[in-house]
């Protein structure tokens, strides 16, 4: 059975300015998995996650050319609000918001016009469970968010995002701040979120990609040299780049 | 003790003179104007009409005038300072047109205050037949606090950070549910300060109010915007300069009421913002 594709790239170049941070990307998101994406910083894997949702356009130099299929569709068809509301994003340091730890998760259903408290709550609760934080943070709700630790607050931007009921979660290099036990946490929910959400995870660390995604792409300067099933990627990659990467010879 | 830390002690107390060279003027004039003014100031100064060609009674229509004119002017800057200054800072491209605006801004404020009330006499008492006019008087005081107003509203706005708004936006707000959660919030006590600073001093003005809405004297409370009323800097120009044998003492006492009512808003705004920084924290 070939897994259903959710998101596909077709000649995606991306720049900022005159610089070149995508050359020219084909990519296939596949329903339910994990992708991981991995290689040296400057390769190009942030822009991609970001140009998934339209942020890299904040940044007013950033130009794109190709295009983005998700769900069966371009990207163009829809607004910025929709396909951030389907695509959400976790970034590189837990970005909590100066408010209590209920209304960071509120926020998002607040936005997308969900005025029914008690569905607000009920939905708060739910994406505080599926990011395995309710239990650490179910009595003390009107806290202050930036009061929490740096894993409970990265925890806190996945029950964030997960409010807003996405299709697919990128995670942009997560846990690059956090310690190995709140690493694990998060990926523990990340693992438990497979069954509900496509999942592209960013990241710096190689071994973190071996734990946890299924499939496996090499991001080099621009360019996707390899993607490939992780086991397989990780035990035999066909590209010598790769196989130079992640056994650590330069990067 | 060796030379360098001579020299470091030296250069510390160089700075603390300077420093309290600046607090002394202040000090200084709330002492005089108190000393020479407390004496005159009583209910009756406050709440009663002046007599006897303003050489007796009180202030009253002076001090209303000076609040109407404070809220008029509030009430037309206000939303409008705001308002460019979201503009400029969220949604204006950096282009020619806009660094023209700002530029245009920040030129605003070197305008002397007396061109501004020509300006308004020109514009809305003559041209737009407001006549002289708590309504005029506003219009041309409202022109004279915008700079600071949006100088200080686009301040507090950039000081909100980036990630904030990226927050907000990755979620799927609109750009607009973005500033209004996730960025007016955070500036209000900026905003508010700018806001305070800029209307204390549209209310010690005389040059724009000259022309535009002061009465020379005019014991009773306005009807309606387009009647003159009477205004605490005014006042004090007019008793000063132009009664003969007005006690000083007099002139002083509406000092000291003016000082007192521009203390009273930057009180407000502090107690305000205090309550603002206290909810949200960052």
């Amino acid at each position: 059975m070939v897994a259903e594709v959710v998101i596909k790239t077709i000649n995606l170049k991306c720049a900022f300015g005159e610089t070149t941070a995508l050359t020219n990307l084909n990519i296939e998101i596949r329903a339910n998995e994990i992708l991981g994406i991995i290689g040296p910083s400057n390769s190009g894997k942030t822009t991609f996650l970001r140009a998934l949702n339209r942020l890299n356009y904040l940044n007013t130099t950033y130009r794109q050319s190709g295009e983005i299929i998700f769900e069966g569709s371009n990207i163009e068809g829809l607004s910025d609000s929709i396909l951030r509301k389907k695509i959400g994003i976790i970034f590189a340091l837990p970005q909590v918001l100066p408010i209590t730890i209920f209304q960071n998760v509120a926020y998002g259903p607040k936005v997308h016009g969900v005025k029914d408290k008690s569905k607000v709550t009920e939905m708060v609760e739910n994406a505080l469970k599926k990011a395995y934080l309710w239990d650490e943070v179910k009595d003390r709700l009107d806290m202050s968010a930036t009061r929490l630790s740096g894993g409970q607050q990265q925890r806190l931007c996945i029950a964030r995002t997960l409010a807003v009921e996405p299709d697919v979660i990128l995670y942009d290099e997560p846990c690059s701040g956090l310690d190995p036990i709140s690493t694990a946490k998060v990926e523990d929910a990340m693992r438990e979120l497979k069954k509900d959400y496509t999942q592209i995870l960013v990241t710096n660390n190689t071994k973190q990609a071996a734990r946890v995604s299924e499939r496996c792409g090499f991001f080099l300067m621009g360019d996707l040299v390899e993607i490939d099933e992780t086991e397989k990627m990780f035990t035999n990659p066909a590209d010598k780049r790769t196989d130079d990467y992640i056994t650590g010879r330069f990067g | 003790m060796n030379a360098a830390r001579v020299r470091e002690k030296i250069a510390f107390i160089i700075l603390g003179l300077i420093t309290l060279l600046i607090v002394l003027p202040i000090i200084l004039t709330i002492f005089y104007v108190v000393k020479n003014g407390a004496g005159a100031v009583s209910w009756e100064f406050i709440s009663e009409a002046p007599r006897k060609g303003m050489r007796e009674g009180g202030i009253f229509p002076a001090i209303i005038g000076t609040i109407i004119l404070i809220i008029g002017t509030m009430l037309f800057s206000l939303p409008l300072g705001i308002l460019s200054a979201i503009y400029l800072v969220e949604y204006a491209k950096d282009n020619l047109f806009t660094r023209l605006i700002k530029l245009s801004v920040v030129n605003l404020s070197g305008i002397p205050s007396i061109v501004y009330g020509l300006f308004g006499f020109t514009l809305f008492v003559v041209a737009l037949k407001f006549g002289t006019s708590i309504l005029a008087g506003s219009l041309t005081l409202a022109i004279m606090s915008l700079p600071v107003i949006i100088t200080a509203t686009k301040e507090a706005l950039e000081a909100v950070p980036f990630t904030y708004r990226e927050i907000s936006l990755s979620l799927g707000a609109t750009k607009w549910q973005t500033i209004r959660y996730c960025v007016l919030p955070y500036s209000i006590p900026g905003i508010l300060t700018g806001t305070v600073l800029s209307l204390s001093r549209a209310a010690g003005e005389t040059a724009p109010i000259l022309f535009t809405v002061a009465a020379f004297y005019l014991p009773r409370l306005p009807h309606s915007v387009f009647d003159q009323v009477m205004a605490l800097p005014y006042h004090l120009y007019v008793i000063s300069t132009q009664v003969p044998n007005m006690p000083a003492k007099l002139s002083f006492a509406t000092g000291l009421v003016l000082i007192s009512l521009v203390f009273i808003m930057n009180l407000v705004s502090i107690i305000l913002r205090a309550h603002y920084r206290k909810k949200k924290q960052w």
